[in-house]
C-alpha cells in the first residue's frame, strides 16, 4: 500500500480535534459521541486511521455479517482480556469507518500513540472494503449473510462480492475466518489467500427442512439447488452441490456434541487445530454456538490459547439487549431482541426445547430501525410453536400478550397459527406492567421486542427501578 | 369439493412474507371445513389445475426474476394465459404482478418478457428516482357488487408500472404510490386475475378480499356456493390501526 509521508503535526491536530469533539458532544448531552470524533479527525487528517492502526503491535481484526456481530465482537473482547491482550473496540452501532476511526483516535494519546495492542472492530457489511483499505487488518471474519434489510444492500450475492473485494487488502498470512455452514459465506473463501473455516457437526440439530425464509439454497457458483445433509437454521447447514464440485469446506474450528439447555445456555465440544475443549455458554440457542465458534476462531488465529478461550466463553454474560435478564421485584424479565425471522425462529425453537417460557410478551414496532414493513412476521414459523403446544411440550403456558405499534398485526399472525392471544395492548409501558402483573411471583416473563420496542421496555423497566440504565454497561 | 392453492415459484419468490397470503387462504378454508391443499409449483414443473383453483404468484429479487422469465416463456405462460381467459383466479403480487404484464425492464436496460395477462408494462426506476416504499391505502371497487371498499398493505418497488387501454386498475391509491406514483392507480384486474404492489400480508388484514378470491374459485365448481361468515374482529382491528395511521400521516 502506498501512503503519503507521515505528517505528525497533522495527526496531532486530528487527535486533538477529535478529543474536543467528544468533550463537546458529552457536554451537550448528545449521546455517547461514538462517531463524531471520527468524523472530525478524518476531516483534519484523512490518513488518520491508516497511521494509527499501523501503530498497533498486533494489528486488527474485523467482524462482519448480518447477524451476531455485536455478540461475537464482545466475546472476542472478553477472550482477549482473559489472555491479557489490550484491545480497542468501536462501540455498538458505530460500525462504519467513522466509528472505527473514532475508537482508535480516542485510544491514542495526543502524539498518536495507542494505549492498546490490538484493534477489534465490528464492521457493517458495506463498510468492509473501506475499513480493510485503511485499517491494518490481520483477520477478517464473515459470520453469515441473511436477507435482513434488503432496501439497504440489495441482493445477498452483491453483498458477498463487496466483502470479498476487501480480501486483497489483508497481508499474505492474514486469516479470513468464514462460516463454512453458510454456502454463500463459504464460497467467498475462493478469493481469500488464507481461508479458515468454522462450522457445526451435530446431527441432532437437523431441522429436516429448509425454512421458508431460506435465502441462498442454490449453489453460489453454478446455481444448482444445493443438497443438504442437515439444515440447522435458515440456509445454514451441511450441504454439497450436485451440479459442481462446490461443497461445505473442511472445518478448522468445529463444534460437536451440542446440547441446547433451554433458555439457560448451551454446551458443546470445541475442536481447533490446537486441541479440543469443552465449552459451557450462558447464552441460549444454536446461533450463539456460531457466535462463540467465530469468536474462538478469531482469537485462536490471533494467537490466543484454547484454555483462555474456553474460560472466557464460560464467563461471558452477553451483550446489552440481545439477551438480558432483569430482576423485576419477585419476578424476572428475560429480554430477547428480535431482529429478523431467522432470529425469531431460533428464539421460538429455544423456547420449544424448554418449557420455561410460560409467560410471553411480544413487542413489535415498525419504526425505521425496526424495519417499517412487518410482513416478515409471516415468514416466522409460529406454526412450529403451535405444534409444540398441541403435543403438550409447553405445559402451563398462558396466552401471549402483544404490544407495540404493530400489536394488532402480531395478534392476527398468532391467530392464523392457531395460537392463543391474551391482551392486545399497543402501549408498551402499559403492556409491560400488565404482563408483569400477570406473571406469578417467582416466575419469568419472556419479552420478545424489536429494536426500538426494546429501548422503550428498557426505559420502562429502569423507571420502575428494575434495572440500571444501559449506558452504565 | 377441495380448493387447491397453487403457489407459483414458492421457493424463489418468497420475498416480503408472501407466505402470509397462502396461510390466510388456507386457514379461512380450514376454519369453515372446506378441504384445502397447497401445491408448490417450481421451475420446470407444470401447472396442474383441478377445477377449483387459486393461483398465487409472489415477489422476488431481480436475479430470481430473470430465471423465471425463461420458465414462463414456454407452456407454463401459455397455460396461465388460458386460465385467466377462462375466468380462473390468479393473484400476482409485486414481482409476480410485474411478470403478468407485457414486459418488465430491469435497471440494466434488459427487457424481460412477461406472461401478458395484463395490458401493462413496467419501467425501471430512473437514477434520480427513489424506490416507492411505505404503507398504502387503496380504494377498490368490486365488480361483483359495485361497492367501494378499502385495502391496506405495504409497497416496496423500484419499477414503475403503466397500464394500457385493455386493463382496469385494481383501485386508486388514497395514500401511497401505487403503480407508478404518478397516475394514482394501483394494481390491475382482468376477469378474476388480480395484480397488486401491496405485498406480504395483503390478505391477512383484508379478509374480505381473501374471501372474494376463495368464493370466485369455489363458484367455478358450484355457482350457488356461499361462505360461512367468520369472526374477523382481530383482522378488522389490525386493518383500522394501519388505515388510521396512514390517513393521519
Amino acid at each position: 500500500m502506498v501512503s503519503k509521508p507521515f505528517d505528525s503535526a497533522r495527526l496531532f491536530a486530528a487527535v486533538a480535534a477529535a478529543r474536543m469533539a467528544r468533550l463537546a458532544s458529552r457536554t451537550l448531552g448528545r449521546g455517547g459521541g461514538s462517531t463524531v470524533p471520527g468524523v472530525v479527525a478524518r476531516r483534519v487528517d484523512p490518513g488518520v486511521l491508516t497511521e494509527l492502526s499501523r501503530r498497533l503491535p498486533l494489528g486488527s481484526a474485523a467482524i462482519t455479517g448480518t447477524n451476531g456481530k455485536t455478540t461475537t465482537t464482545r466475546m472476542i473482547s472478553r477472550i482477549l482480556q482473559t489472555a491479557g491482550v489490550r484491545a480497542v473496540n468501536n462501540s455498538t452501532g458505530a460500525n462504519l469507518v467513522t466509528g472505527v476511526t473514532a475508537a482508535l483516535v480516542l485510544d491514542s494519546d495526543l502524539f498518536g500513540e495507542p494505549a492498546s495492542e490490538m484493534g477489534l472492530f465490528e464492521v457493517d457489511e458495506a463498510s468492509v472494503p473501506k475499513v480493510a483499505a485503511e485499517a491494518d487488518l490481520q483477520i477478517l471474519a464473515v459470520l453469515n449473510l441473511f436477507r435482513d434489510q434488503l432496501d439497504r444492500y440489495g441482493e445477498l450475492a452483491y453483498t458477498g462480492k463487496v466483502i470479498s473485494s476487501a480480501f486483497e487488502d489483508l497481508p499474505e498470512n492474514g486469516s479470513v475466518v468464514l462460516n463454512a455452514d453458510d454456502p454463500l459465506v463459504a464460497s467467498l473463501g475462493r478469493s481469500a489467500g488464507k481461508p479458515v473455516y468454522y462450522g457445526v457437526d451435530e446431527p441432532a440439530l437437523d431441522t429436516g427442512r429448509l425454512q421458508h425464509i431460506a435465502d441462498s439454497k442454490d449453489c453460489p457458483l453454478c446455481g444448482t439447488a444445493l443438497h443438504y445433509d442437515a439444515v440447522y437454521m435458515g440456509h445454514v447447514g451441511v450441504y454439497d452441490c450436485p451440479g459442481c464440485p462446490f461443497g461445505r469446506p473442511v472445518l478448522a474450528y468445529r463444534a460437536s456434541r451440542v446440547r441446547l439447555d433451554g433458555a439457560r445456555g448451551v454446551d458443546f465440544v470445541l475442536q481447533a487445530p490446537g486441541g479440543e475443549t469443552e465449552v459451557r455458554l450462558n447464552l441460549p440457542g444454536l446461533y450463539n454456538v456460531y457466535n462463540a465458534l467465530a469468536a474462538a476462531a478469531v482469537a485462536a488465529e490471533a494467537g490466543v490459547g484454547l484454555e483462555h478461550i474456553s474460560r472466557a466463553l464460560r464467563e461471558f454474560g452477553g451483550a446489552f439487549g440481545r439477551v438480558e435478564r432483569v430482576k423485576a421485584g419477585d419476578r424476572e424479565a428475560f429480554l430477547l431482541l428480535i431482529k429478523n425471522p431467522v432470529g425469531f425462529n431460533e428464539i421460538l425453537r429455544t423456547f420449544v426445547a424448554s418449557d420455561d417460557a410460560r409467560h410471553v410478551l411480544i413487542a413489535i414496532n415498525d419504526n425505521h430501525a425496526d424495519g417499517r414493513d412487518v410482513s416478515w412476521l409471516w415468514d416466522v414459523d409460529f406454526e412450529m410453536l403451535a405444534d409444540a403446544r398441541l403435543e403438550g411440550r409447553t405445559k402451563g403456558a398462558s396466552p401471549f400478550t402483544v404490544t407495540g405499534t404493530r400489536a394488532e398485526d402480531m395478534a392476527v399472525r398468532l391467530k392464523y397459527a392457531d395460537l392463543p392471544v391474551g391482551a392486545v395492548i399497543p402501549d408498551l409501558e402499559e403492556a409491560l406492567k400488565t404482563a408483569l402483573e400477570a406473571t406469578p411471583p417467582g416466575e419469568t416473563l419472556y419479552v420478545l421486542p424489536t429494536y426500538t420496542a426494546m429501548l422503550e421496555i428498557r426505559k420502562t423497566l429502569s423507571e420502575l427501578g428494575y434495572t440500571h440504565p444501559f449506558w452504565e454497561d | 369439493m377441495k380448493l387447491t392453492i397453487h403457489h407459483l415459484y414458492a421457493d424463489m419468490m418468497n420475498l416480503y412474507g408472501d407466505r402470509g397470503n397462502v396461510i390466510s387462504i388456507k386457514k379461512r378454508c380450514e376454519w369453515r371445513g372446506i378441504p384445502v391443499e397447497v401445491v408448490d409449483v417450481g421451475l420446470g414443473e407444470p401447472i396442474k389445475p383441478t377445477g377449483c383453483d387459486l393461483f398465487l404468484f409472489g415477489g422476488g429479487q431481480d436475479r430470481e426474476q430473470t430465471l423465471l422469465v425463461e420458465d414462463l416463456a414456454g407452456k407454463k405462460g401459455a397455460d396461465l394465459r388460458a386460465i385467466v381467459e377462462d375466468g380462473g383466479v390468479v393473484l400476482g403480487v409485486c414481482g409476480g404482478y410485474q411478470l403478468m404484464g407485457h414486459y418488465y425492464e430491469t435497471p440494466e436496460g434488459e427487457k424481460l418478457p412477461g406472461v401478458g395477462v395484463f395490458d401493462l408494462h413496467t419501467e425501471p426506476r430512473k437514477p434520480d428516482e427513489e424506490r416507492l416504499i411505505g404503507n398504502v391505502l387503496v380504494r377498490v371497487r368490486g365488480p361483483e357488487d359495485d361497492r367501494w371498499r378499502e385495502i391496506v398493505g405495504f409497497e416496496n418497488h423500484g419499477g414503475r408500472t403503466y397500464l394500457g387501454a385493455g386493463v382496469e386498475p385494481l383501485g386508486e391509491a388514497v395514500v401511497g404510490f401505487g403503480n407508478n406514483g404518478k397516475d394514482g392507480t394501483e394494481g390491475a384486474r382482468r376477469l378474476n386475475a388480480y395484480g397488486t404492489y401491496l405485498h406480504g400480508s395483503l390478505l391477512p388484514k383484508n379478509p374480505w378480499l381473501t374471501d372474494q378470491l376463495m368464493l370466485n374459485a369455489l363458484r367455478r365448481v358450484d355457482d350457488a356456493f356461499e361462505l360461512e361468515p367468520l369472526d374477523d374482529a382481530a383482522e378488522r382491528v389490525a386493518f383500522e390501526s394501519v388505515a388510521n395511521r396512514v390517513r393521519h400521516g
